[in-house]
């Protein structure tokens, strides 16, 4: 098993004073982003990046990870002491979670959410640490062509799976990719659409994008309920949390079934949120006794948390191997170590050993980190839930100013995260996704030359992507997930119109 | 590009009294949209589309981005036409607009005002500004905590990270 020898030197690197530390701070931070509303795992990690950029890479990816973690358990609290979901994976927790806490069970819900979550969590590092490595060397086989094609999957699975209507997914997406083509092209050193504004010749910068989306335009829309937040509140004792686990255990088919639906949500590019309402949706049906969901059911909590989890964790395995994020957090830490001079894909598996296996091992360490601190410091974290909007709303517009200066030193960035702002709220009124906007926006170059460099070898033919059975099966599937919309759509016209007929 | 005008444009007469149809900012999303396309088709055959002397030239790619965009957006702009008389979806109530006008345009001003008097003293009056007028809590408690905050920031980020941010003329007034 050269994978467990890998781990253990993994281990060595990780399980250092300082590494520890990290581990700690990222954690601690992860579960304020996650708990505050404006602020969420993508845009956290987007402000706090160019603060890592002169630490070791394998310390800052450390840290950088553990505030994913720690969003993700975070993500919980709001949603089960005051039926805030702090992060949308985390809505699908509400429905049985704050019933529980309105029942005084609020103990034994949170209990519940963050071992759901680690468990979720440990099975998707421990598929990550088998399966990484051989996705990696298969992938070193890739050209070009094939790069492409996985890339095209990831964009196609994203309108055929979305459950935004289709043409508001490839908007958000062909923006995405468009704002990515802006500035110098790496290729040519020709200059495209800057219509002469010197400030555009660097090109729109994602993290830019994703504070804006994310940051500012959560900020208008939370402004728009005009929040107050009332919650419960919850201390957990060692009596509860043992009583818990005693009960939780039982649904072991529950954590089993939602683990193997996050893993797969967050390989594919579905990400966290469809997996959470999947998984619940999923143990509503099976269950014996579905009436009970809805009203304070425990097995409501199990699995939209251990399928998020599950989810976002393995969202990382496609980033890792590939270089293709499966989700917009997923993104930010590609685009993080992009900026380290570390190149995603199979070659970082050959190349940095250290950091990978270092990354892996605290991917296991972080979420023991992260399971101890969260049970034990709930109340706290509940109290910081009741400082007023009025006080958070202002500070948190200043933290993410703050976080766009610092990407450039630029206060046209900072122009450009209002705007971004805008368009979030926008977006998320008018129903246009913003996840594929982030990720073709990040993706777009690496989309756009491994387009040219497979037209190139084939002299400009579309056939080079089917011309051998690898790259055909990816480019098949990949269309075969683009037209599935459309085949409900025909279902749906074909319904309508025989309904017409019959009305006639 | 400039903020699209959507929020600006009520139209009382669609959706509930009181409230903001969905048909309008729609229908402008979708035309900003098709905008930008074209702005990136127009672009695209600038820097050329075809294939040069060394490969596909710059405009190549952007161009079936500019293209499947200019689809999309011109599909909903369509569609949203072919409905608008059914369509009586609410994009929000006036009320809730009101509130986030009250958080936008503060906002906006910070930004201006960090042109010109730095971050750091435009953060003070932010937060102050949102604790006097939307948390009604009193001088004794804004001052500490709108002064607190950006103190904090320029501890960790010029002392500790070495970042610098922007400062305008008070800072240099107290010599920083």
């Amino acid at each position: 098993m050269e994978e467990l020898s890998n781990l253990a030197s993994g281990f060595s690197v990780a399980l250092t004073l300082p590494n520890l530390g990290y581990m700690l701070i990222g954690i601690t931070l992860g579960i304020l982003i996650g708990v505050l509303p404006g602020l969420g795992g993508a845009n956290g990690i987007a402000i706090l990046l160019p603060l890592t950029f002169s630490m070791n890479p394998t310390s800052a990816i450390i840290m950088l990870s553990c505030i994913y973690w720690g969003a993700l358990f975070g993500g919980a609290i709001t949603s089960i002491l005051f039926n805030i979901p702090g992060e949308p994976w985390s809505v699908a927790t509400t429905f049985d979670g704050f019933p529980m806490a309105q029942k005084q069970r609020a103990a034994q819900a949170l209990t519940a959410a963050f071992t759901s979550s680690f468990v979720g969590a440990i099975f998707a590092v421990a598929l990550i640490t088998f399966l990484a490595p051989l996705l990696a060397k298969f992938a070193l086989k890739f050209g070009p062509a094939e790069f492409f094609a996985v890339q095209l999957l990831t964009f196609c699975s994203f309108i055929g799976m979305s459950k935004e209507p289709p043409a508001k997914t490839i908007v958000s997406m062909m923006l995405g990719f468009a704002l990515a083509a802006v500035g110098m092209d790496m290729v040519t050193g020709q200059l495209r659409m800057t219509y002469d504004m010197p400030e555009l010749l660097k090109g729109f910068n994602f993290l830019i994008a994703v504070i804006g989306l994310f940051g500012i335009g959560e900020i208008l829309l939370t402004m728009e309920e005009g929040l107050s937040f009332k919650g419960k509140t919850a201390k957990i004792s060692p009596k509860v949390v043992w009583e818990t686990w005693g009960e939780i255990f039982k649904h072991w088919k529950t954590f089993l079934r939602s683990t193997a639906i996050g893993c797969w949500m967050g390989i594919t590019p579905g990400g966290a949120t469809p997996a959470s309402f999947m998984s619940y949706g999923m143990a509503r049906r099976l269950s014996k006794d579905p009436e009970s969901f809805g009203k304070g059911n425990i097995e409501g909590v199990i699995a939209p948390e251990t399928a998020a989890h599950a989810a976002g964790t393995a969202a990382l395995l496609p980033m890792l191997t590939l270089g293709i994020p499966g989700s917009p957090t997923a993104a930010v830490l590609l685009g993080g170590l992009l900026i380290w001079g570390l190149q995603p894909g199979p070659m970082l598996f050959v190349e940095q050993k250290d950091f990978v296996w270092g990354l892996i091992a605290s991917m296991y360490l972080g979420n023991i980190v992260g399971l101890i601190v969260v049970l034990t410091t709930v109340p706290w974290w509940a109290a910081i839930l009741r400082v007023p909007f009025s006080v958070i709303a202002p500070v948190i517009i200043v933290i993410c100013a703050i976080g766009a200066y610092t990407v450039n030193n630029s206060m046209f960035d900072v122009v450009m995260m209002m705007v971004f702002g805008v368009m979030g709220y926008l977006f998320k009124k008018l129903r246009y996704p913003l996840a594929p906007l982030v990720l073709a926006l990040v993706l777009g170059d690496m989309a756009e030359t491994s387009f040219r460099q497979s037209m190139l070898l084939s002299q400009g033919s579309m056939a080079i992507f089917w011309s051998n059975p690898l790259v055909g099966s990816l480019t098949f599937v990949a269309i075969a997930l683009l037209v599935w919309p459309l085949w409900g759509a025909a279902k749906n016209l074909a319904r309508a119109s025989e309904a017409r007929a019959e009305a006639a | 590009m400039s903020v699209e005008p959507s929020e600006s444009s009520a139209s009382g007469a669609d959706g509930s009294p009181g409230s903001l149809g969905m048909r309008w900012p729609e229908l402008l999303m979708a035309a900003f949209m098709l905008a930008v396309s074209l702005l990136v088709i127009i672009d695209s055959r600038r820097v050329g589309t075809d294939w040069g002397d060394d490969g596909p030239k710059s405009g190549y790619f952007p161009f079936y981005i500019g293209l499947m965009l200019a689809m999309a957006s011109g599909w909903i702009l369509v569609s949203q036409l072919r409905r608008w008389s059914r369509d009586t979806e609410v994009f929000a109530e006036h009320e809730q607009l009101r509130l986030v006008m009250a958080v936008f345009v503060p906002m906006v001003l910070y930004v201006v005002l960090i042109f010109g008097i730095g971050i750091y003293f435009s953060s003070a009056v932010l937060i102050g500004y949102f604790m006097l007028r939307h948390g009604r809590y009193r001088y004794a408690i804004t001052l500490p905590v709108a002064i607190g905050v950006p103190l904090f920031f320029y501890v960790v980020f010029e002392r500790w990270f070495l970042v610098m941010l922007p400062k305008g003329p008070i800072e240099t007034l107290l010599g920083l």
